[in-house]
């Protein structure tokens, strides 16, 4: 836990100080813009800049990850005197599953689109991840696509993308839209 | 009593079969599509809008389809707490508060009772404002007018402080939960210079449209929570199930007497929130949500299943909704998305809000006023009643229902802002919320920031704009000075108490 | 045998035919259309393209339903980002309005050109009008500019955006009447008209949609019109061409669609708007709302594009907003 948490607060001081630098950017527009000169309290006599918000922020994240880090070295935290595992073998194996799963998900929606992914990643958690019988997976695979179908693309005209399926999909809006 | 003879005959005229009709269809499509994560009253309402005209072309009156459209408002407000409590996802960004409490409540077997009480204080506080409203109106207005761009900001820092100075227990967890929240909702665009800023990575595609807010909050309750959930069970979750009887349901309604505080507080703040035409019903919900747990004597339990903590949130966000039909309707002006596409609606049927309408439209106005309160009632009786058919929803096996949860999570965010960028990065808020979770980030605060921090940030800058940079502004003002005070107060009070304790250390 | 064998032969030959036959026929929309809106729920776009896709809706203009997607990120970069990539610029078409010209030039690095979308038809032009809070004591333009010019910066003018249309007009009267109004920018023209209305600032300059409610409630005041003849609603309030600057300034209300669309699904949209036009309720609209233009289709509207860019292009010269 110690080296997580340590770990963390790294990863926290770093994006912080990303932030900062990205904050100082000036407008897109003016290629001659100093970077920083739009984090100050009182820009031309008109209030903070536009980098005024998100840069003291910033630094307000980093110093907190530093204090983090520091409590951490010191074992002050009770997590840095924790003697749990971040992620156990079996928590790993979960969040690998699990996770990848989701992703997975995504990466199959922009190919086939929502109703040829959504399938596919239910079938496969409930069947071999919740080890349900194959029917019950199989029903709420087919089920749920074609009651979100009927609720988003029909009933709430939001019309969830189809990539590469949507030429199957054009009667369908031809009889219902 | 002009006024009670005229909400006589609006209640009367929104009685009239039709109209309750339409009120009650409105109710049942709101309680649903405020159900769906991702999807709010704007999107029901935004989409039935055209079917009004309709409704207007049959019963010729113009009163009709708005009682529709406020009905559906209504419902959804209703709606949104159904999916906090049995999913753990929030259904529209008005019930994040009621995730809070709503949730470990329901894991502890009790979504029965959460669901009870949030609908009985989702009534009370519309039916508080109601009265409000229908009293107060015009007086409501001319006080919402009075908060310019300081006030605002002030009531915005007033919101902060009642969550941080009570917050949580690890202060510099705290502090980068808050912050991340409040930059993110910096990225895309600046309004006041009108340059994009903060593209991270610099990349237009995903981030010039800004981080959304229910692109964290799905995220880390869709997401975060649910691969949390899946962890510290091991697998072999055995959820506390719900038992679905009468005779609990009626118990739980007697529970509702104990959290009569965060009911009244939700309903008077919420309703005060929700008339200020740059807030609306979200940050009320969440400062109601901080209020309750700073006066409570139980305030150590807020988070783990507390009943005021789920009458507070729902109470606040019905009375809010009640509130921003009033700058709506007396001032034109739109506290929400859902009453911006209500007035287009009215202008489309050809009515003129504004400071005239309820004396050039009576015959319009009071019996959409009389539909609140008819609209209320139907509301609360439909959830009641449809509580056993939600509880079903706990009784599934977990593996089946976390995989529901997951897919509604993706649909539901690519529903609310339709580009598959945001869905990614819901995925990746929600992994990394994962990640901070088992290291005792909080994260709630965040999700806090975001709601927020788009309000702040303008007014801030604006109203430093109009004082040519002087922060006495805040002060100075009539209404901000008292406000920003008992911030200042409030933001100081934890570091006081610090001190105290070194004192006594000492 | 044989009579069947021609029969068969034949339905195949009509068959054929058939499914040849959509290949010459006109365009005409095979799923639903994405109807982007360049700016966030309940601002002007919103409301008139809310109501574009009502009419639409009403009188089944279309074969397939217009779906509204409002997506107001970085001051309509995101609308023009999104149609340029859009996968099916047949079903793709987008509610403009000014930032369609602005946001471009200010932005260059979306590396978006506006003349390769695909005209449709202008809707209309919204107008602009010099709006003070009653309590102000001003009721005519002079009394605006000696009171302006005696508090110099304390005269707080509102509007929406940053260098878009309200700060172009009051960077105009900055300039030409020798004036130090202070500009503050707001999200939108709502929260702008609320805030003269409650006093917190000193001046707008919203389209009348915006400001009518607290108009017609005696709050605020039209003191001139940006426009080049008088407005029918208010015939009192003189244009500043007659007071001496040649000076008009118009929001489009257009229809575009994505670029790379075919001409067959532009003439098939160009018609669709027409009629959208010519439709009782959007003529209601119009004159309700003191809007103003005819109707624009197609390489007219093209023309007016070109005009417009190069005229805003001088204006955020002139402003240093863009270099």
């Amino acid at each position: 836990m110690r080296t997580a948490e340590f770990v963390a607060a790294v990863a926290i001081a770093l994006f912080s100080l990303y932030l900062m630098w990205k904050s100082g950017e000036g407008p897109s527009w003016d290629p001659d813009a100093v970077r920083f000169a739009n984090i100050g309290i009182n820009v031309n006599n008109e209030g903070p800049g536009s980098g005024f918000w998100p840069f003291w922020l910033s630094l307000a994240m980093l110093v907190s990850s530093v204090a983090i880090m520091v409590r951490c070295a010191l074992r002050i935290s009770p997590l840095a005197r924790s003697r749990d595992v971040y992620l156990d073998s079996q928590g790993k194996k979960m969040f690998a599953l699990v996770g990848g799963g989701l992703l997975l998900f995504l990466l199959l929606i922009e190919i086939v689109g929502f109703y040829g992914a959504m399938p596919v990643f239910l079938f496969a958690y409930i069947r071999f991840l919740g080890k349900h019988p194959w029917w019950l997976a199989l029903a709420i695979a087919v089920g749920v696509p074609v009651f979100c179908f009927f609720f988003f693309d029909i009933a709430m005209r939001i019309v969830l993308p189809k990539q590469y399926l949507e030429p199957l999909f054009l009667p369908l809006y031809e009889i219902f839209l | 009593m002009e006024v009670v003879q005229l909400l006589f005959e609006g209640v009367w005229a929104a009685l009239q079969p039709l109209n309750l009709g339409l009120a009650f269809l409105g109710v049942v499509i709101g309680l649903f599509v405020g159900a769906m994560p991702g999807l709010g009253s704007v999107n029901g309402v935004a989409i039935l809008l055209p079917f009004t005209f309709v409704i207007q072309q049959v019963t010729g009156s113009v009163s009709s389809p708005m009682i529709f459209l406020a009905a559906i408002y209504y419902g959804a407000m209703y709606g949104g707490a159904i999916s906090s409590i049995t999913l753990g996802i929030p259904g529209a960004s008005t019930a994040v508060a009621t995730t809070f409490d709503g949730r470990p409540m329901a894991l502890q077997g009790n979504a029965d009772r959460a669901l009870v009480i949030a609908a009985v204080a989702s009534f009370v506080g519309g039916t508080i404002s109601n009265i409000l409203f229908t009293g107060a109106a015009p007086l409501l207005a001319s006080v919402a007018l009075r908060f310019g761009n300081p006030e605002v900001f002030a009531l915005m820092l007033l919101a902060f402080a009642t969550f941080v100075g009570l917050g949580g227990d690890d202060i510099p967890k705290t502090i980068v939960s808050i912050c991340f929240g409040l930059i993110m909702s910096a990225v895309g665009f600046d309004i006041i210079s009108g340059a994009p800023r903060l593209l991270l990575f610099d990349s237009t595609e995903w981030f010039s449209r800004g981080i959304q807010f229910l692109v964290l909050a799905i995220g880390v309750y869709g997401i975060g929570e649910m691969l949390w959930t899946i962890r510290s069970s091991r697998n072999t979750i055995k959820m506390t199930s719900a038992q679905i009887s009468m005779k609990r349901i009626v118990r739980a309604l007697l529970w509702f007497r104990s959290c009569w505080k965060g009911t009244l507080i939700g309903s008077f703040l919420g309703f005060f929130v929700g008339i200020l035409p740059a807030a609306g019903a979200t940050p009320g919900a969440l400062m109601a949500y901080g209020v309750t747990k700073m006066v409570s004597p139980r305030r150590r339990h807020f988070g783990s299943g507390e009943v005021d903590g789920i009458a507070a949130p729902e109470s606040a966000n019905n009375a809010a909704s009640t509130g921003a039909m009033l700058p709506m309707m007396t001032l034109g002006i739109p506290g929400s998305p859902t009453t911006a596409v209500l007035l287009a609606g009215m202008v489309i049927w050809g009515l003129q809000p504004g400071p005239l309408l309820f004396t050039d439209n009576p015959e319009f106005v009071w019996p959409l006023i009389g539909s609140f309160y008819i609209s209320n009632v139907i509301a609360v009786v439909v959830n009641l009643a449809c509580i056993p058919l939600f509880l079903r929803v706990l009784r599934m096996p977990f593996s089946i229902l976390s995989s529901l949860i997951f897919v509604l999570s993706v649909v539901g965010t690519y529903a609310a802002y339709q580009n598959m960028y945001d869905v990614w990065l819901m995925m990746f808020f929600g992994i990394g919320a994962f990640l901070l979770r088992i290291l005792d980030y909080p994260l709630a605060p965040a999700v806090l920031a975001i709601v927020l921090g788009p309000i702040a940030e303008p007014t801030l800058r604006q109203s430093l704009l109009l004082s040519d940079g002087s922060w006495m502004i805040f002060i100075e003002r009539p209404i901000a000075g008292p406000i920003t005070i008992c911030a200042i107060i409030l933001l100081l009070l934890p570091l006081a108490g610090l001190l105290w304790r070194l004192r006594r250390r000492a | 045998m044989k009579i069947s064998f021609r029969l068969l032969l034949g339905t195949v030959v009509t068959c054929l035919a058939f499914a040849l036959a959509p290949a010459h026929a006109e365009f005409s929309p095979t799923k639903p259309i994405d109807f982007v809106i360049m700016a966030g729920k309940g601002g002007g776009a919103d409301k008139m393209a809310r109501l574009m896709q009502s009419i639409v809706e009403k009188n089944d203009l279309a074969d397939r339903p217009l779906i509204p997607v409002n997506k107001s990120g970085g001051s309509g970069a995101e609308a023009l980002v999104a149609l340029k990539s859009a996968t099916d610029p047949d079903h793709t078409i987008m509610v403009t309005l000014n930032s369609f010209f602005t946001t471009p030039l200010r932005q260059p690095g979306l590396e978006v050109d506006i003349m390769e979308f695909a005209p449709v038809g202008r809707m209309a032009e919204d107008t602009f009008v010099l709006w003070v809070n009653v309590e102000e004591g001003v009721n005519s333009f002079e009394e605006f500019l000696a009171e302006a010019k005696s508090r110099g910066a304390d005269w707080v003018m509102g509007g929406t955006g940053s260098a878009q249309e309200d700060q172009i007009i009051t960077d105009y009267l900055n300039d030409t009447y020798g004036l130090e109004i202070k500009y503050i920018p707001y999200k939108g023209g709502g929260a702008v008209a609320k805030d003269l209305a409650g006093n917190q600032i000193d001046s707008s300059v919203n389209n009348p949609s915006e400001a009518l409610g607290f108009y017609e409630a005696g709050t605020v005041i039209p003191l001139v019109a940006f426009t080049d003849e008088r407005l029918p609603m208010f015939p009192d309030v003189p244009t500043l061409a007659e007071l001496g600057n040649e000076f008009a300034y118009y929001m489009q209300r257009a229809v575009v669609g994505a670029p790379g669309m075919s001409a067959d699904a532009q003439t098939y949209y160009t018609a669709l708007f027409e009629e959208v036009y010519n439709s009782a309720d959007w003529q209601q609209y119009k004159s309700d709302k003191s809007l103003l233009g005819d109707f624009l289709p197609g390489d007219d509207l093209k023309e007016y594009w070109g005009v417009q860019r190069d005229r805003h292009e001088t204006i955020l010269k002139a402003s240093g907003a863009m270099k």
